[in-house]
């Protein structure tokens, strides 16, 4: 009765495997990738250097769980980096009048703000994501530029301990590991426990199936594009502790990687399929590959066209493999 | 009509195979058409008249069998080389492109001005909007466009598919008469409808399809009615499947469960009102499109009623989302299986969503009473879970199990299940029938439309009949056997009774 009883041919058992494991094969190529940084550069792999790549990784990685829990309801978040550049803009120009807490309250309202409009717009008027996060971050951007008119005077300063947990180690780990690990945790959990990780999956498979069953699929995207807007908050304050200089396209390099580290980790972008721990091992894989092509001393040119040939490559090896069967 | 020249038939198909996969659509379809004749072609859902006409049109093509056009065999590769063979289709969608005025749509097709208007006046319409944009005309309207540039070409052969279909009684009443007139002018038509009363009046013969061949080529006389269901039922009626039926049927007094009054909505369903009471499953037959999709849709919160009122155990209702009608215990299972799955998750997922639907349960899960609920229902359907991770790799059968399963996990009051067994295979079906009276044993409602009437006294108790977008039988299953339900079906009930 079920076709699982038939005979597979190799390339769909691997497919099979492939689907069912997508974050084995992604961890086999992020191996794959950290020899032949060994091999090209011996003894660059040691626990600074890991240290480091983890460090850069988790901005991306936090960004990428925008572009992933959109990308589960066929959706997509472009307005993430405006919306984290925002919050550090606005942290560290408000640290020096109110202090860290408030300053941190204060500049996740512009987030919420933001995912609220984008929730009634992919909600409500059904405008497609892609054109209203892209709408959304546009704005953004505008009154940030305003907003820093308006703040020129009082200078900006980088919360401590904002660079404790963007750049602080301890025991040769880096701080940012406290705030991502519980993170990264109760997303993973989230995303397939709870009735709203469930619901991420069945809108993206199929809205109207999931109409059909009692779901009011508004509620979803308000909740969803809400909850982007605050990790992507949040993803801005630890940038800026990385960087430790905030400016007006702080995260803006983020927003296209953090894409393809979701498309890379297995998400599917026309919903309804993927895992966010196939995102993080994406994140990881683009920091390494770009500690490569620098360290190639390639000329930035050829850095991108082959940085963008890789992604192509992975994405079309997923949409063959997981296809068949 | 009576010289040798004119009794060549000027389409003649013969033998005509056509197989989908493992599904073999038709066998052995035979039509011919002389010229100056309206030919009816009749057949049950499923019989194969659709397939037969998209390949007659040039939509399909044939695995076997002859088409011959003018004595000349001919195959149409596409739907174009069918019109200019002379074979003009006006199908129930109206082919006119929406975002288009009339002005560019006839453009468009080339169609010649003199004789589109000449039609247009003949069939009506005097004065056809030239200018709007085609979406903003009633669909009556767009018929009648799409008949005048049918006509307009001077088809040898007309094919109009339930062409009175959405039509006011005086337009009915024009068109029968320009297809007459077309017919005396020696032009030739395929007439594809559910009413006896046109066929009749309008038709010299009737072609009978029935399981994918023909089986009865009719001259249209008095009487011929019966004959014709008779055909499209088959000689062989299988008796109706003994079922243990309770002791004392479901409690038919007392406050319905859902209770419909005069309900309409969209253009087909015109004023239906019938009583589901508890633990009664109440069958529900209707040809295709007289308004039966539109009745599961008002009542499952999909489309707002245009009129009439839907009480559940007394209360009236207004349902502006499935999630009223959920919340309220009404609950589809739609007939396209494709419409009610999440494909790519699994088999838990799909039938757990429901429980996660409202905010309230947007928290965590609890796992172990979710798998054990799901569990359950996956033993009662006896759904078959070896490729559970994906639904879109189970078979049809278990997939419609699992749009059921969804239901049943928590508890079910009033399940609407539309052509539940469309597709699937005899033991399944058997165990759909079974488990819908089990429902109904412990006290659900179930109403259950079906395009197989012997479904009707398998599973049901009684079984409203609707033509046009109205009731016009209520039988019990007991009495309802297929002859029966398709003279009901056809709307011949009410001219028996009458005469």
């Amino acid at each position: 009765m079920s076709m699982a009883a038939d005979q597979p041919s190799p390339a769909a058992r691997i497919g099979r495997f492939l689907r069912d494991n997508p974050v084995v094969t992604l961890l086999i190529l992020l191996a794959l990738l950290v020899l032949l940084l060994q091999v090209l550069r011996p003894g660059i792999v040691n626990e600074r250097w890991i240290g480091n790549t983890v460090k850069f990784a988790i901005p991306l990685a936090m960004l990428a769980a925008c572009q992933t829990l959109t990308m589960l309801t066929g959706g997509i978040d472009l307005s993430a980096s405006v919306v984290a550049t925002i919050a550090a803009f606005v942290v560290a120009t408000q640290e020096p009048q109110v202090g860290t807490g408030l300053a941190i309250v204060l500049s996740l309202l512009p987030a919420v703000l933001i995912g609220l409009v984008n929730g009634f717009g992919v909600g409500i008027c059904r405008v497609h994501p892609l054109i209203m996060t892209l709408g959304t971050g546009l704005i953004g951007t505008g009154c940030l530029q305003v907003y820093q008119r308006g703040v020129i005077a009082t200078g900006s300063v980088v919360p401590a301990s904002l660079e404790w947990l963007g750049t602080g180690r301890t025991w040769g780990m880096p701080n940012a590991l406290v705030l991502f690990v519980p993170f990264a945790v109760i997303l993973l959990l989230a995303q397939r426990r709870t009735g709203f990780g469930r619901l991420l999956y069945a809108i993206g498979a199929n809205e109207n199936a999931a109409r059909l069953s009692g779901v009011r699929a508004w509620q979803v995207y308000f909740g969803l594009y809400v909850l982007s807007a605050l990790i992507a908050g949040v993803a801005g304050l630890l940038y800026v502790g990385l960087i430790k200089a905030p400016s007006l396209s702080l995260a803006e390099p983020l927003l296209l990687p953090s894409v393809a580290a979701a498309v890379i980790g297995g998400t599917s972008i026309f919903g309804g399929r993927g895992s966010y721990s196939g995102t993080i091992v994406g994140a990881l894989i683009l920091t390494v590959l770009n500690t490569l092509l620098t360290l190639l001393q390639m000329p930035e040119g050829a850095r991108r066209i082959i940085f963008g040939g890789i992604i192509l490559a992975v994405t079309a090896l997923y949409a063959r493999l997981t296809d068949q069967g | 009509m009576t010289d040798a020249a004119a009794d060549a038939p000027i389409l003649d198909a013969q033998g005509v195979s056509k197989r989908f996969g493992a599904v073999v659509a038709l066998r052995d379809a035979s039509l011919r058409v002389r010229r100056g004749e309206v030919v009816a072609l009749m057949g049950a859902n499923g019989a194969g008249k659709s397939t037969l006409v998209k390949i007659l049109t040039g939509a399909l093509r044939r695995d076997g069998g002859t088409l011959r056009i003018r004595g000349r065999d001919q195959s149409f590769g596409s739907p174009g080389a069918a019109r200019r063979g002379g074979l003009v289709p006006v199908y129930q969608e109206p082919s006119l492109i929406p975002d288009l005025d009339l002005d560019e749509n006839l453009r468009l097709g080339g169609t010649p001005r003199e004789p589109f208007h000449h039609w247009v006046r003949e069939l009506g319409i005097p004065d056809p909007p030239m200018d709007d944009p085609i979406r903003h005309l009633p669909l009556a309207t767009l018929r009648i466009l799409d008949l005048a540039r049918a006509l307009a070409s001077e088809p040898d052969v007309l094919l109009l598919d339930e062409m009175t279909a959405a039509l006011p009684t005086d337009l009915v009443e024009r068109v029968l008469k320009v297809v007459r007139e077309q017919a005396d002018a020696g032009r030739s038509v395929i007439y594809i409808s559910h009413r006896f009363a046109e066929i009749s009046q309008l038709c010299d013969r009737a072609t009978v399809l029935r399981d994918g061949a023909t089986v009865g080529d009719l001259p249209i006389e008095p009487g011929v009615e019966e004959k014709i269901v008779t055909l499209m039922l088959g000689a062989a009626l299988s008796p109706a499947q003994a079922r243990a039926r309770e002791a004392t049927g479901p409690a038919t007094t007392g406050t319905p469960r859902l209770r419909v009054r005069g309900l309409a909505a969209g253009t087909k369903l015109a004023d239906v009102s019938f009583d589901l009471h508890k633990g009664e499953v109440l069958g529900v037959v209707a040809l295709e499109g007289q308004g039966q999709d539109e009745l599961f849709d008002a009542l499952a919160g999909f489309r707002r009623p245009g009129g009439g009122t839907i009480e559940i155990d007394g209360q009236p209702q207004s349902f502006r989302h499935p999630a009223d009608a959920i919340a309220a215990g009404l609950t589809l299972v739609p007939g396209d299986r494709a419409e009610a799955l999440l494909s790519s998750r699994s088999v838990r997922e799909n039938i757990a969503v429901p429980y996660v639907a409202r905010p309230r349960h947007w928290g965590p899960i609890a796992m172990r009473r979710e798998g054990a609920q799901v569990a359950q229902a996956i033993e009662r359907l006896q759904i078959d879970t070896r490729a559970q991770g994906e639904v879109r790799r189970l078979s049809g059968g278990n997939q419609q199990k699992v749009t059921i399963a969804r239901w049943i996990a928590g508890g079910v009051q009033t399940l609407l299940l539309f052509d539940p067994t469309r597709g699937i295979d005899v033991r399944t079906k058997r165990q759909i029938y079974a488990l819908v009276r089990d429902l109904a044993a412990q006290g659900a409602s179930v109403l259950f439309y079906t395009s197989e009437l012997g479904e009707i006294q398998a599973a049901c108790d009684r079984v409203v009949v609707i033509f046009n977008g109205r009731v016009v039988d209520v039988l019990d299953a007991q009495d309802a056997d297929e002859p029966m339900l398709m003279r009901a079906a056809y709307g011949l009930t009410a001219r028996e009774v009458r005469a």
